[in-house]
């Protein structure tokens, strides 16, 4: 009895009191102080880089020029296009072949939960190191040591692969129900057969969506590699260009926007179905 | 054949799980440990198997001093530990077959274990305990299409297929409703008995305990307060366990049960083979 009466006068004494969502960011001088700063900001930014509205009209009919010259498009070489493109598909491939398997170890040892605290660590650190690196910049970089062609490519996205899945499989891993490892664990398994049979039928689904994630990612990268180069169409592309050969530039990027559209739409329909 | 001396258990965070609990199992008997949530059932039968380390404290088992053991030895000698879960702990994406045969995980080499390819006589096994925990014909179902109860029949099936010297288990019942529970706790004193095999079960239904168990284990803020027969179990030592409540309806069904499961089994004497086990019929309180 005594509780309802209470309640009663608690809602009596409450009514009329209003409500309003807290905001965001609770310090009203921080709140304000940020957004006067981004706007400073913008205003310097607009400044410093030379926003030229009479360079912008300029530069219109230039590029309407060129997209004149660009049409229609010329698949008289298809040859050389094709190798081109049959370049980047190799590289894309191999590069997703080797780089999912060496994806593995390196996602195992970079799990919290399955190595000793060193082990980690290392793993970790390459990671790091290979997921701040663009893909580019690590061209740059292979193509310096091993000379230009479709192998500095390749080798570049093999690294690049493995930082991806290797970071993403070391996260599912790490997210794993631990019952059914510690079960695994109890029955005597030692600790490849725990990876067997307790950790590998809990990732497997998402790696396999992983790697076809990959192979779509590769397909994508390794025609735009050899612009610095690294082989395949982006190689093409880049010397049709600096011979202003618009047209065949043209027929190069959209056999290059069909192979992105083709390798993501198979990616997408296969990793539905697995998942 | 298990004997464990003065074993202690300090958290990380200095929670002191176990402080010095002595337990001897000579016999193959069903031994429950009851006690609340939070009393260190759970530390204590995992420091048995280690896969709880334990502070302090001795644990033997046959002969052969557990807490002494290097970790690969480690991991041998828990092929001769079954444990049975909570959460029944199967591989969720395998199938029946393979979480059964996981218990074998210890004696084959990493290819037959990677290929699938287990010794025929572990496959007969397996076979065999599938029909005896009812399911047969389901080999090929994935552990996440079972029901509570089925899986914790693979669990059982995962945990004797190792042959084991001891079975530890833990709150086998907790995510059962009370008909599945019993059938399932049953299944457990049953198949213990009839394999000789001594039996380490955490529950905290005290019903279940005093109507399966050989021997109770009462188990406080980490210290064994009660060690006995079921029917020296009264008000006064479940409020040593558990702390104040009334107790008298717990015990009253408890005996009831007990008593009434002791004459079906006396009417039915090989009730294991029977259809429908004889504790399932009188699951309705």
């Amino acid at each position: 009895m005594s509780a309802t009466d209470g309640s009663q006068a608690a809602s009596a004494s409450t009514r009329g009191r209003s409500w309003r969502k807290p905001p965001m960011i609770a310090n009203p001088v921080l709140r304000y102080g940020l957004l006067v700063l981004l706007a400073a900001y913008l205003v310097y930014a607009v400044d410093d880089v030379n926003f030229d509205l009479a360079r912008f009209i300029a530069g219109i009919p230039k590029a309407i020029d060129m997209a004149q010259q660009m049409v229609p498009p010329d698949f008289s070489r298809w040859q050389l296009l094709l190798d081109g493109v049959l370049e980047s598909l190799q590289m894309a491939i191999f590069a997703t072949a080797i780089g999912v398997v060496i994806s593995i170890p390196i996602a195992v040892c970079a799990a919290r939960n399955m190595v000793p605290k060193p082990v980690y660590l290392a793993a970790r650190g390459y990671l790091g190191v290979v997921r701040t690196l663009p893909e580019v910049l690590i061209a740059i970089f292979l193509v310096k040591a091993f000379g230009f062609g479709a192998f500095a490519g390749m080798l570049t996205l093999t690294i690049a692969s493995t930082g991806f899945v290797g970071k993403l499989l070391a996260e599912d891993i790490e997210d794993l129900d631990p019952g059914q490892v510690e079960a695994i664990r109890a029955t005597g398994g030692n600790w490849l057969k725990v990876l067997l049979f307790g950790v590998a039928p809990q990732t497997l689904p998402r790696y396999i969506g992983l790697c076809i994630y990959r192979l779509d990612i590769n397909l994508r990268e390794s025609t735009i590699l050899g612009i610095v180069g690294a082989g395949g169409i982006g190689a093409t592309l880049y010397n049709s260009f600096g011979r202003y050969e618009y047209d065949f530039s043209f027929a190069i990027l959209l056999s290059i926007i069909a192979i992105v559209l083709v390798a993501e739409w198979a990616s997408g329909a296969i990793r539905a179905r697995i998942t | 054949m298990l004997q464990v001396d003065k074993l202690t258990k300090t958290y990380p965070t200095g929670q002191k799980a176990l402080d010095a609990c002595s337990l001897k199992v000579e016999k193959s008997q069903v031994v429950a440990v009851i006690g609340p949530s939070g009393a260190g059932k759970s530390s204590f039968i995992r420091c048995i198997n280690r896969l709880v380390e334990p502070t302090e404290g001795q644990i033997w088992l046959d002969g052969s001093e557990v807490t002494a053991l290097a970790p690969d030895q480690m991991a041998k000698m828990r092929r001769h530990m079954g444990m049975i879960f909570q959460e029944y702990n199967l591989v969720e994406r395998l199938t029946v077959m393979e979480n059964v045969l996981s218990g074998r995980l210890g004696f084959v080499s990493f290819w037959q274990a990677f290929l699938r390819k287990f010794p025929q006589a572990d496959i007969d096994r397996a076979f065999d305990l599938l029909e005896r925990v009812g399911l047969a014909g389901y080999e090929n179902n994935r552990a996440d299409a079972l029901s509570g109860g089925q899986r914790q029949r693979v669990g059982i099936a995962r945990a004797l297929i190792q042959e084991p010297k001891i079975l530890l288990v833990d709150e086998p019942t907790s995510s059962l409703d009370p008909k599945t529970a019993r059938t399932i706790m049953g299944l457990i004193a049953e198949l213990a008995r009839e394999r000789g095999l001594p039996a380490l079960i955490n529950i905290h239904d005290v019903g279940l305990a005093l109507m399966f168990a050989e021997r109770v284990v009462g188990l406080s803020e980490g210290r064994i307060v009660f060690d006995g027969a079921p029917d020296e179990v009264d008000e006064q030592i479940l409020t040593r366990i558990f702390g104040e409540a009334d107790w008298r309806q717990t015990i009253r069904h408890a005996a009831e049960d007990a008593e009434a499961l002791e004459r079906r089994r006396a009417a039915a004497p090989d009730g294991g083979d029977g259809a429908e086990p004889a504790w399932q019929s009188g699951a309705a309180r």
